[in-house]
């Protein structure tokens, strides 16, 4: 009796050891020299990526993939985890809100070395986005994939009702006092319940069916979808030192005479309030639903904006704005090396591969993003041409130089607390926009207590 | 070892002295046994309560931003919680939502175990009821996010047809957290109520015989008979699902993130906040340990004021 129980015991923990013994060959030590583990937060391109490593298997016998992939938000305190257990990936997916931090806290391996060594042509990509990866301290830590802009996505249905052409969509003007032509634009689509337009006698602005624009949300510190080619386009910067801020400029009239002028839009009923915004599930569902005539958003959401089966959406420019022209931030990913990596070279021959541009091609031809290789483009715009999609809007400001970069910062997340609920008060009435100024110095004491 | 049951005995000792050790054996083989038992238990509480616990109470007392070692600095994140409006507006709204949640739930529950009580025991009706529990938390916020979006959710076309305007549920500042309350009231009341009417089951029948006896109206005996013999249990519902609704997070996770602006940045939300988004454990450790500190001296408060160890029974 006591034997069997002891055994049954033994047993019993060496049945509980298995898995913990096996949990532990997830760690770098099992997997052979060549064997990488490649991170992507972006489930539509899986299957790019899974073709890509067959090919740099092919082109490089010694060397393996596997890619492993994580929603968004799991993402990103996966990856921290791992950095701090030591089992991170040795190569990951970076986004230039997160890499700064990473890199001041020496968990990515910069790549001159790298870069210098094999004679890496860095003017292939698309004008200023290998740059983006330079850090603040001058060392580079990534080669771009992938770059993304923002442009309106109408409802084509809505506006061919409301009279209004796609040359007109196209050459909007805006300013912050009237809002040009693209607030005329937006005023004519908005509907009430009783079908007055935002611009006809009678229109009850409480009573609203169709919205001339939509929003997902009050823009934070970047206002990427938002707010931040208004801005730019009256001739605002983020910050002193772009991109690395040292000093923001939240406070100043060219960017708090933008917000009022936006926010404005829904005193005016052309614009859905922040509570009723915030409230629907997300922007592009509202739309899909037919709810907003217009709604800007970034390259990236092409494919979600593709599944709309109720609604026909088309592209139409961003507004000229009082500097004479159109601007977009441009922003994208890139592929970084962990710093904490046992196989250097491995990790280094899989980022080389990805930022050239037979990786590239495997990727533009699936049309889900726009490759940063530039020869590259040709074969992405023809397959967003096959969806239906044609993406000219996106790559003008690109191809003119009217970009510019998404503020990056070590402190970005704390820029973020702040920023976040300061521009919700705004947009939600409860505070005016002179109070971005406070936000601007909450900021500014964070940046110089973190320098 | 066996050598002395194998002894002759003799009756004098048999009867007084060899009793005593094999029950003082039979004690010891007890606890070796109760320790194996106790093992799997007890290594989990270490691993995964108590070492965590003393941890973030050293962490509490640093500066840790987890990818540096922590750097002791002593009370200086206590300090700054005591500066820091977003932590006292965190607090402010949790308790809100506890009031509320606890208000709400606690009613109901109550109501629906006297309904149980009086009218059906089917065990088809306890199950349904139960039903909303045994859904995800996520799921659930989810379906309700889904239902009360203000353009395109069920709710507001049905308070439409009731000639009601659209309420902004989750993006109006004074409604997000009676909202996210709401939607936990509806997740818990059926396994609260559960509770609540395994209690009302204790309660003998003879006092209700003798209330009625005497002529006491339905309303009478509730609250002169039920309510005080309940009690105990009561105090034990309301101390477990108030624990459990100070830790307010995942409905808040996954649907306003702490907005709008700040209405529903709860305490579990704004230490997570703190700890995984930017990476300022030694705070986030030192506010978690204040939470825990209040819900100690809250259960306690609880436990003491409402008696919860005496019955009104004996």
């Amino acid at each position: 009796m006591n034997l069997s129980r002891r055994t049954l015991l033994k047993t019993g923990l060496a049945a509980l050891a298995v898995p913990a013994v096996a949990a532990c060959n997830n760690g770098a030590a099992a997997r052979g020299d060549g064997e990488i583990i490649y991170w992507l937060w972006d489930s539509a391109q899986l299957p790019m990526y899974t073709e890509c490593a067959k090919v740099f298997h092919e082109q490089n016998p010694q060397y393996s993939v596997k890619i492993e992939q994580y929603g968004w938000n799991d993402y990103w305190s996966k990856l921290v985890t791992g950095f701090i257990s030591d089992t991170a990936p040795d190569v990951f997916t970076g986004h230039s809100s997160k890499y700064p931090l990473f890199a001041d806290k020496g968990q990515v391996l910069p790549i001159d070395d790298y870069v210098a060594r094999d004679n890496v042509d860095l003017s292939i990509y698309q004008k200023g986005l290998a740059d983006r990866w330079i850090g603040a301290d001058g060392k580079r830590y990534g080669l771009p994939k992938d770059w993304d802009t923002e442009v309106y996505f109408y409802n084509s249905a809505l506006t061919e009702a409301a009279g209004i052409s796609p040359e007109q969509l196209n050459s909007m003007t805006w300013n912050p006092q009237d809002g040009g032509t693209f607030e005329q634009i937006v005023r004519r689509l908005t509907v009430d319940s009783k079908g007055r337009r935002g611009d006809q006698p009678g229109f009850d602005k409480n009573n609203v069916k169709v919205y001339g624009l939509g929003y997902a949300d009050a823009g934070g510190g970047d206002g990427q979808t938002s707010w931040s080619w208004y801005a730019a386009s009256n001739g605002w910067k983020y910050s002193e030192g772009e991109p690395w801020g040292t000093k923001f400029f939240y406070g100043d009239p060219k960017f708090t005479e933008t917000i009022g002028w936006w926010r404005g839009l829904i005193t005016k009923g052309y614009m859905p309030t922040y509570a009723q915004a915030k409230s629907g599930v997300d922007v592009t569902t509202s739309f899909g639903a037919g709810k907003y005539a217009i709604t800007p958003n970034g390259s990236w959401m092409l494919g979600t904006y593709g599944t709309l089966k109720q609604v026909k959406t088309k592209l139409a420019r961003l507004p000229i704005g009082p500097i004479g022209k159109r601007m977009s931030m441009m922003n994208g990913l890139a592929d970084t090396i962990w710093a904490g990596t046992t196989r250097r070279d491995a990790s280094w021959a899989w980022v080389k591969f990805l930022g050239s541009q037979t990786a590239q091609d495997i990727v533009a031809k699936a049309g889900v993003v726009f490759p940063a290789v530039a020869a590259s483009m040709p074969a992405a715009k023809a397959a967003f041409a096959k969806s239906g999609w044609d993406v000219t809007p996106f790559l003008e400001p690109v191809e003119a130089g009217d970009v510019f970069p998404y503020p990056a910062n070590p402190n970005a997340a704390d820029v973020t607390a702040v920023m976040t609920p300061a521009m919700d008060a705004v947009m939600s009435f409860e505070a005016d926009p002179a109070s971005l100024s406070k936000a601007n110095n909450d900021v500014n004491k964070i940046l110089s207590a973190n320098a | 070892m066996t050598a002395t049951t194998n002894a002759p005995p003799t009756r004098k000792r048999s009867h007084g002295v060899s009793a005593a050790p094999p029950g003082k054996r039979r004690r010891l083989g007890d606890l070796k046994v109760a320790m194996i038992f106790l093992a799997p238990a007890t290594l989990g509480f270490v691993v995964f309560y108590i070492w965590p616990t003393l941890r973030g109470a050293y962490l509490s007392f640093t500066e840790y931003s987890l990818l540096s070692a922590p750097k002791f600095n002593g009370l200086a994140n206590y300090e700054r919680m005591i500066q820091d409006s977003f932590f006292w507006n965190a607090l402010g709204v949790t308790v809100e939502y506890v009031v509320i949640n606890i208000g709400v739930q606690t009613v109901l529950a109550v109501g629906i175990a006297m309904l149980m009580y009086r009218l059906t025991k089917s065990i088809t009706v306890r199950a349904v009821i139960l039903a909303p529990y045994l859904v995800a938390n996520v799921v659930v916020a989810l379906v309700w996010y889904w239902m009360l979006d203000v353009q395109v959710g069920v709710v507001n076309t049905f308070l439409g047809w009731v000639g009601i305007d659209p309420v902004a549920f989750f993006g109006d500042s004074h409604w997000a957290i009676p909202t996210v309350a709401g939607i936990n009231v509806w997740r818990h009341m059926g396994y609260t109520a559960l509770l609540v009417f395994a209690g009302l089951q204790t309660i003998p029948a003879y006092v209700y015989e003798a209330a009625e006896v005497d002529g006491s109206t339905e309303w009478k005996t509730f609250w002169r008979i039920t309510l005080p013999l309940l009690r105990p249990v009561l105090v034990m519902v309301l101390v477990v699902t108030m624990i459990g609704s100070f830790q307010i997070f995942d409905t808040v996770a996954v649907t306003t993130q702490g907005g709008p602006i700040n209405a529903t940045r709860v305490i579990y939300y704004y230490i997570y906040e703190r700890a995984f988004t930017r990476f300022d454990f030694g705070y986030a450790s030192a506010m978690a340990l204040v939470l825990f500190a209040i819900l100690a001296v809250v259960s306690l408060l609880q436990l003491r004021l409402l008696r919860a160890k005496e019955s009104d029974l004996a």
